[in-house]
């Protein structure tokens, strides 16, 4: 049960990338592997936000799929499960490689206000509805 | 209106950069990090008490921190070897971070430390997810706790570099079918390697520290030992810690 600290993590990162801005929406993709249980992580999600410029935000979780090429039986596409690495033909387990792990911030929706300064930062506007959808290919 | 701002930033990236720099700094220091997972009670500490005790025979430099929910138990336990060992108090955190380890390393560490052993929280879910600057990643199950514990815990052991099995002088009692752990070991961490220990009996302790030496890569050639010298003690430091895990760098 790590997905406070997952939360809490997620809040300090956000508040050291877009300082003062005011977050709305914030989506995360969680890998096979990342050994994050997606109920739990909302449950500390509002915890973690609390009297945070993220308060009230929603919080989206991404389950990133891990492909496999099986090895044993050719079977090319999604791993299956148990465990969530195997192949659901034939249940060879894919090769460890550093997908599966993935944790990561793909997006955050932010309140209008001025462009973040990190020229990294690639900002892009959206109209108000359908901001999810439009990227669902992250 | 509102607008989207793409990051693609890693949640624990501040935990990773710690770590990172917390195993350049060991390495600096000629020492490397074991990183030992396992479920509560698969007997992480006494196979650690002996491998402290052995590696003092040897005299081979090795520290412990050995963290804990609460107690102090373990450090005590673990201190009967004559290794220098700290406890780490979670206070209800269910896994070990970088932070908490290279806070508890500053100041403390002694500089001819070769091998740190940290015995994280035992919990084979939380601890997974967080890099503590080890070199060398091990997951140590027991006889007691079935064949198929790889498989339910695919994410502890799928980038494991070692898997320990513990208790084996128990293994009859239990019927604990080898080959069936072997093959589901194989089947979540395919090539990781399996050493059978037993803290009551002995066995597999010394064939443990030389693969934990070989996989950090401080095997060192006879005489070899005591390259580093000490440093003198600094203001608030124990005498010849590790001058590098300076308190407080973030």
């Amino acid at each position: 049960m790590h997905e406070l600290s997952i939360a809490y993590a997620t809040v300090r990162s956000l508040e050291e990338q877009l300082p003062g801005q005011q977050v709305l929406g914030v989506r995360l993709r969680v890998g096979v592997l990342a050994g994050v249980v997606p109920e739990a992580l909302q449950f500390g999600w509002d915890i973690a936000i609390s009297g945070t410029a993220m308060a009230g935000s929603a919080l989206t979780i991404e389950h990133v799929p891990l492909p496999m090429a099986c090895s044993v039986c050719e079977y090319v596409g999604l791993t299956g499960s148990p465990p969530p690495i195997s192949c659901p033909a034939c249940g060879a387990v894919a090769v460890p490689t550093a997908a599966g792990r993935e944790l990561e911030i793909a997006s955050v929706e932010l309140a209008d206000g001025p462009e973040p300064h990190d020229p990294n930062v690639r900002g892009s506007r959206e109209q108000d509805e359908g901001v999810v959808n439009s990227v669902a290919e992250l | 209106m509102s607008r989207l701002v793409e990051l693609r930033t890693a949640v624990l990236a501040h935990n990773d950069d710690l770590a990172r720099a917390l195993r350049a700094d060991l390495a600096a220091a000629g020492a490397a990090a074991v990183n030992l997972l396992s479920s509560p009670g698969s007997g992480k500490t006494a196979l650690l008490e002996r491998l402290l005790t052995r590696a003092r025979a040897l005299e081979i430099p090795v520290a412990a921190l050995t963290g804990d929910i609460a107690t102090e138990n373990d450090a005590r336990r673990l201190a009967r070897s004559g290794a220098p060992v700290r406890q780490v108090l979670t206070g209800g955190l269910c896994h070990l971070e970088a932070d908490l380890v290279r806070d508890h390393l500053a100041g403390w560490l002694p500089a001819d430390t070769r091998l740190l052993f940290v015995e994280n929280v035992g919990n084979l879910v939380c601890p997974a997810a967080y890099d503590l600057g080890e070199r060398v990643r091990v997951v140590l199950a027991s006889v007691t706790e079935g064949e198929d514990k790889p498989i339910k815990y695919p994410a502890a052991y799928h980038w494991a570099d070692l898997v320990i099995l513990t208790k084996t002088d128990l293994a009859a009692a239990c019927a604990f079918d080898e080959s069936a752990f072997a093959a589901a070991v194989s089947s979540v961490a395919p090539g990781a390697r399996v050493v059978r220990t037993s803290a009551t009996s002995g066995e597999g302790v010394e064939e443990l520290l030389q693969v934990l030496l070989e996989l950090a890569g401080v095997a060192e050639a006879p005489g070899g030992r005591g390259q580093t010298p000490s440093v003198p003690g600094r203001d608030g430091e124990r005498a010849g810690s590790v001058p590098v895990l300076a308190p407080g760098r973030r």
